[in-house]
């Protein structure tokens, strides 16, 4: 047996040189005309981002700003699909739009694939993820989640209010990750701070960024150094015994993968069960319907997933080309923000109506085309776990102030702090 | 009654297997195959509803469903 010494180096001599890194200036504060200078990351988007797509979609549906070194934001349900079907002129090599972009040389894998990769490679990274995350597999978690969501609630002890999204959504996604990927579950504060970082720290200072990324670099090498030590039934091994071409893979694109599966694994459902929860708190109607008919869960749960989506992906433009009437220059952002896809009244009857038995109901709130979200089946499972217990154990709540609900910025949307007066 | 999947356009979404249990399975990757039921392509009048509701919820529009 050869001794796999694949990750015994420093992560930093591996990953891209930072002198290839193309910054861009960072430019903050409040948005002056959203049609030209708009921002993900200002306080007004986390606060009425819905209203803001609509009023785009009406008058610019493709709007523009020089923030990020330059970026586009299409809100029409058919923009944004075509730009999700179109890899040959969008490239996925880097998915958070940011004042960095890598080095064209990093495609077609990209820092964490198959999310940052294109044709082919893409395809064959994502089989290596598929058959781990497909509805029979997810389904075995189930239990487990549900027991786990019932501890949750038992812990909110008698109190009257409670931060639905800090105590109860947040926590769900992370410990079926963390299993999923055999970390520790003591570790979820960590998780925490490593997403709110990649996500929501887009503008923060260049040298703050990479010390931010090392910080979670230095924690995965940490793992995956334990499981060469230590293999188990879990992603982590499987990732470091998974072979293509022939080849085991490289140390990055393991380590990458699994910042992916970290990173996009938890504040994405997070998002989800707290924006349906925060719905439910203040539609009365809809909360005692769902109390008393179970069996609309189905229906209602995709509903939220549709008009509550929390994702929006970013693509780069290969090329400098046209497209719907605007002039993408090579390297720009291109966010897909599918939320503002799913509330298009073009494509949705009622679009700005939730309906909670809306029975036709085909929403891009995972994606469209090859980056289908690989985890929408272990998604869909926690949000329906989730939502399921809640409304059984806790059938009537309502918002405690409506001031204290914070959403949050940048790429994925969702109340960060969400207290609910319970009872 | 006819169903076609196309096979180019399934991304394993799952929702046609989530809602049509009877007709659409998923293979050991999530994307969406027929089932013993469907093998051949075709649907038993009775489905014929559950089939409607999986194409029309299909987010790739990879389903067709034939009625006549």
């Amino acid at each position: 047996m050869t001794v796999d010494d694949r990750f015994t180096q420093d992560h930093r001599d591996l990953r891209v040189d930072p002198d290839d890194v193309v910054r861009s200036e960072v430019i903050t504060g409040p948005v002056e005309d959203w049609t030209t200078d708009f921002s993900h990351t200002e306080p007004e988007y986390a606060e009425r981002a819905p209203e803001i797509w609509d009023d785009l979609r009406g008058r610019c549906p493709v709007a523009h700003t020089e923030r990020f070194g330059g970026a586009w934001l299409p809100t029409r349900y058919e923009d944004v699909a075509a730009i999700a079907y179109d890899t040959d002129r969008f490239t996925s090599r880097a998915i958070i739009a940011s004042n960095f972009r890598p080095p064209k040389t990093t495609a077609p894998i990209g820092g964490s694939p198959p999310i940052s990769s294109d044709p082919p490679f893409h395809h064959d990274a994502r089989k290596l993820l598929l058959p781990a995350f497909t509805k029979t597999k997810t389904a075995k978690l189930e239990d487990a989640t549900r027991a786990f969501c019932h501890g949750l609630i038992d812990d909110f002890g008698d109190r009257e209010v409670v931060d639905a999204a800090a105590e109860y959504a947040q926590h769900i996604p992370i410990r079926v990750i963390a299993d999923m990927l055999g970390f520790p579950p003591e570790d979820g504060p960590e998780f925490t701070r490593f997403v709110k970082n990649t996500l929501e720290g887009i503008n923060d200072d260049h040298d703050d960024r990479e010390v931010q990324s090392d910080d979670l670099f230095d924690y995965i090498f940490e793992q995956i150094r334990d499981h060469v030590a230590n293999p188990r039934d879990d992603l982590t091994t499987h990732l470091i015994n998974a072979e293509l071409y022939g080849q085991k893979l490289e140390p990055m694109h393991v380590a990458g993968t699994m910042v992916l599966l970290l990173i996009a694994g938890i504040d994405t459902t997070w998002s989800a069960i707290g924006a349906s929860l925060w719905h439910l708190a203040q539609t009365p109607s809809d909360r005692a319907r769902l109390a008393a008919e179970p069996e609309l869960m189905k229906t209602a749960m995709e509903e939220f997933l549709r008009a509550y989506a929390p994702v929006t992906m970013a693509r780069l433009v290969k090329d400098d080309m046209e497209f719907a009437g605007v002039k993408m220059k090579a390297d720009d952002w291109v966010l897909l923000p599918f939320p503002a896809a799913n509330r298009d009244p073009e494509h949705f009857e009622q679009a700005d109506e939730v309906i909670i038995d809306r029975e036709v109901n085909r929403h891009a709130a995972f994606g469209l085309g090859i980056h289908r979200c690989v985890g929408s089946h272990l998604a869909r499972m926690e949000l329906k776990v989730a939502l399921e217990v809640w409304m059984e154990r806790i059938p009537e709540f309502t918002l405690a102030c409506p001031e204290g609900v914070a959403w949050s910025t940048g790429q994925i949307r969702g109340p960060r702090a969400l207290p609910l007066r319970l009872g | 009654m006819t169903l076609r999947i196309d096979e180019t356009l399934c991304h394993g979404h799952g929702r046609c297997y989530d809602l049509a249990p009877e007709l659409f399975g998923e293979d050991e990757e999530g994307y969406s195959t027929f089932t013993e039921l469907t093998k051949d392509g075709e649907v038993p009048p009775e489905y014929a509803a559950k089939a409607r509701l999986a194409a029309e919820n299909c987010p790739e529009s990879a389903i067709t469903f034939k009625e006549e």
